[in-house]
């Protein structure tokens, strides 16, 4: 089955998750969240699935985020199930979503320092058994 | 000497500031000095939303306790990270006021080993071998996931024997896992017999695997433009008896189990969920089920020739999770049904795309032939490339919607790769499964999600 695409902006973004739930778009399923890192202006697509089980489509909204601020509205209060989708989004991207109830790191620990599955962050090793051992390059 | 000063200097100037970096990284690392204790936290002062989001916005709960008890009586509690009942490291905080739960709050990525980005550094025909190993329990339907994205981005189809082959390995797959899901299900209730049972019946599936795709877990076994290897010989013997014995030991357990009265009290009307909460929380699955709506991938949106095996889709109303546990028994039965009618009506044929590109050769033609070295050393360095553009595709797995999201920029290796687990959807739920019942009834609550955390962090 091939979701209908909809390209949208940060603005109009929530008034269009609104008119979807309106549609009869029960799910929002997945969100996430491809970094064009140096392929695409602006920086981050945020790409959002949502399921009809009454209609039997699916649709899937893509919108890009400002490179200032990467700041989007959150959408938890229209579908809670955007809540932990959220949440991995600003763990993994570090994407703010705004109003968000609890925008807290949830698969990394809290005190970790950068977003891992941004392009520029190295997959690289961490040295894990010997304490203070020096930087490997 | 001068050398030395700067080394020193670097040293220290390391040991107060971030004490690992990834290498090869222009940001991010982990300071290791401060634990993570008390990360993600439940405070006790919470504002107005994030308790709402605690609690599970209007809850419509069947068993409200409504006592008068002092703030003094109030206190948060820390189940897991390792708890037997927890089905993995998945940790609770709950705020407790005498025996019944407040709030919940799930705490995850114990097991979080970052197997999206992995995937980006992974080629297609390399793919399957690491989101085999997100559910550990149904690693066939990661795999079959994964093969049908990657499988729509270059527009191929694959044969019809790997078709039939792919939907009787992934049934007996949701049968092994639903087995589990009973077994575990039975332990944390104290139906400690369930657990031996359940998994010695797994084990008749487990050992099938073993023959046909060499491991008994993460397979590898279902790629891109086919699957590894065709049935062994003798496979319809093998498949025969499971679809014998199994009937059988799920009759005992409904001798055991269903008109048992501490089995029925512990399990009915305990943990409602409605369909309305399903669908705002996202859970799908033989959870939704239970709640008396039908909705089944496999009968709505089918895939890999699902729609011409004739099965039927277990409902219940109630919505407990004795429903839920109910559902994962009826749907092992229809899946024996599709087992039993792919087995009857196994295609001959190739088991994987006749395409050089994407399939490698075997073996025995590499002496011969040198286009065939050619595209195997092309393939298994290289890997096949995929055209440009990105595709969402979701099957039923035993717990709910497993998608897979892929970019790809036209290269062999996918650009951004994301699974969407129906367990980190479905987890979503146990706030609102869980408030303002007692605690005794948590371990129900959790073991009737059927939570599975390498699905669950990935």
């Amino acid at each position: 089955m091939n979701p209908e695409i909809i390209s949208t902006t940060t603005e109009e973004y929530k008034e269009l998750i609104e008119s979807l739930k309106k549609d009869g778009f029960e799910m929002m399923v997945d969100l996430t969240v491809v970094d064009w890192f140096r392929k695409k202006e602006p920086r981050f697509e945020i790409v959002v699935q949502f399921l009809s089980t009454s209609k039997n489509s699916r649709k899937t909204v893509k919108v890009f985020v400002n490179d200032e601020d990467l700041t989007i509205p959150s959408i938890t209060e229209i579908y809670p199930s955007a809540n932990f989708y959220e949440r991995e989004a600003y763990d993994m991207f570090g994407i703010v979503f705004e109003d968000h109830p609890d925008l807290t790191r949830i698969l990394m620990p809290d005190d970790w320092e950068g977003h891992p599955l941004r392009k520029n962050y190295g997959s690289g090793r961490i040295p894990v058994q010997f304490k203070n051992a020096p930087k490997v390059d | 000497m001068k050398n030395n000063k700067i080394k020193k200097s670097k040293l220290s100037n390391f040991k107060n500031k971030l004490d690992f970096w990834a290498t090869n990284s222009e940001e991010g690392g982990w300071n290791i000095s401060s634990t993570d204790e008390g990360s993600q936290k439940m405070l006790e002062n919470e504002n107005e939303k994030q308790i709402k989001i605690q609690t599970g916005t209007e809850v419509v709960d069947d068993f409200v306790i409504d006592e008068d008890t002092s703030d003094d009586e109030r206190m948060i509690v820390n189940m897991g990270p390792q708890h037997p009942s927890t089905h993995g490291v998945l940790r609770l905080q709950a705020e407790l006021e005498g025996e019944v739960v407040r709030r919940v709050k799930p705490i995850i990525g114990y097991l979080h080993t970052g197997m999206e980005k992995t995937g980006e550094e992974l080629n297609y025909f390399q793919g399957p071998t690491n989101t085999t190993r997100m559910d550990y329990l149904s690693p066939l339907f990661n795999e079959l996931v994964f093969s049908l994205t990657t499988e729509k981005l270059i527009g191929i189809e694959v044969p019809k024997r790997a078709e039939t082959i792919r939907i009787l390995m992934t049934e007996l797959n949701r049968v092994s896992s639903h087995l589990v899901a009973l077994a575990t299900g039975g332990m944390d209730i104290g139906a400690l017999s369930m657990m031996i049972f359940g998994f010695r019946e797994r084990e008749l599936i487990l050992n099938f695997f073993e023959k046909t795709t060499g491991l008994r877990m993460n397979h590898n076994y279902i790629r891109p433009g086919g699957v590894a290897a065709d049935l062994p010989d003798g496979w319809q013997k093998d498949v025969e008896e499971i679809l014998k014995i199994i009937p059988e030991k799920l009759k005992d357990y409904d001798d055991m189990l269903l008109d048992n009265p501490i089995w029925k009290g512990r399990l009915q009307n305990v943990g409602i969920l409605t369909t309305e909460e399903c669908f705002a929380y996202g859970v799908t699955g033989p959870s939704l089920r239970a709640s008396g709506y039908s909705w089944d991938l496999r009968k709505s949106q089918p895939y890999s020739g699902i729609e011409n095996y004739e099965f039927d889709v277990p409902i219940l109303t109630e919505g407990d999770v004795f429903a839920r546990w109910r559902v994962k028994v009826l749907e092992i039965f229809e899946s024996l049904k599709i087992i039993e009618q792919a087995m009857n009506n196994m295609p001959k044929g190739p088991y994987k795309v006749q395409d050089k590109k994407i399939t490698p050769p075997p073996r025995k033609r590499l002496d011969e032939s040198m286009e065939a070295l050619i595209h195997h050393f092309k393939i298994y360095t290289e890997g096949f490339k995929v055209p440009e553009g990105d595709a969402y595709v979701a099957v039923e797995s035993p717990r709910g919607e497993l998608g897979c999201y892929i970019v790809s920029d036209g290269s062999a290796k996918p650009y951004r790769m994301h699974v969407r687990g129906p367990s980190f959807c479905n987890l979503q739920a146990l706030p609102v499964i869980m408030t303002d019942s007692p605690i005794a009834d948590a371990v129900a609550a959790i073991a009737s999600l059927d939570p599975v955390i390498g699905d669950v962090d990935r």
